[in-house]
């Protein structure tokens, strides 16, 4: 996993990695829920957040036929906390090539990308069925 | 995680499914089920009640619309009762408080549906 380069209000990287399974998607709602409660976020933010992480993580499994692990990298500034969520086979699409999302990433995808935009101040991702899923979003404090 | 599934049958020829915990790609199989159910016997007229519910994502919300696509292919409808702000949210952002019927108790959900 890389990473994201620190800023200056910086706190803290948290990485975690959980199997590509339904059952384990309520783990890393709490664990990314205990991280943003070392942030002042409101409770209202808190819930956004668990709710954003839970559809970039139902995605991976949706996208991701038999996959294995999913990364989960929080990187916690004083006014900011950036999720990185993305399949443990993720490779960034070359320049120019055209997206190859499965049909049941297309179906899935809607609503839960949806949830995710309207939930966090900003959301980047690639969803390829042959390099995998990347969303990377990010939630401000009292934004 | 956990989930609790009630289904009983109301007094006014609705069936009422009563759930609580948390809904999400875990556990929204076993709501599906249920509401499937329902429907495969008949029952067309529906009260959801998700008073007890703490949390619901993208797959409890698509579980619902199948509910309410299916019921409606039959003349029947899915009300929904919900009190929790949060949960009440979802609804609002996804703009499902528009085809949903939303009640803030069973006895308006239930008298909605006659």
């Amino acid at each position: 996993m890389n990473a994201p380069e620190p800023s200056v209000d910086h706190l803290g990287t948290v990485e975690l990695r959980i199997p590509a399974k339904p059952e384990w998607v309520a783990v890393a709602r709490l664990a990314v829920a205990a991280i943003a409660n070392r942030l002042p976020f409101s409770v209202e933010e808190i819930e956004d957040l668990k709710l954003a992480i839970a559809e970039a993580c139902t995605i991976c499994i949706q996208q991701g036929a038999g996959i294995q692990m999913i990364d989960i990298v929080c990187d916690a500034a004083s006014s900011q906390l950036r999720v990185d969520v993305r399949e443990d086979r993720y490779r960034k699409l070359p320049d120019g090539s055209p997206k190859r999302p499965s049909m049941m990433a297309v179906e899935g995808e809607g609503l839960g990308i949806f949830l995710i935009q309207a939930l966090m101040d900003n959301l980047e991702y690639n969803v390829d069925t042959n390099y995998g899923a990347q969303l990377v979003m990010t939630k401000r404090v009292g934004a | 995680m956990d989930i609790k599934v009630h289904v009983r049958e109301s007094d006014d020829d609705a069936y009422v499914v009563e759930l609580g915990g948390e809904i999400d790609v875990y556990t929204s199989p076993k709501v599906k089920d249920a509401i499937t159910e329902l429907i495969d016997q008949g029952h067309y007229n529906l009260v959801i009640n998700l008073e007890k519910v703490r949390y619901i994502d993208s797959t409890g919300l698509g579980v619902l619309i199948g509910g309410l696509k299916r019921v409606r292919e039959h003349g029947g409808t899915v009300n929904l009762v919900c009190t929790n702000p949060q949960i009440k949210k979802i609804f609002d952002i996804t703009g499902l408080v528009k085809i949903f019927g939303i009640f803030d108790d069973e006895a308006g959900a239930k008298k909605a549906l006659a």
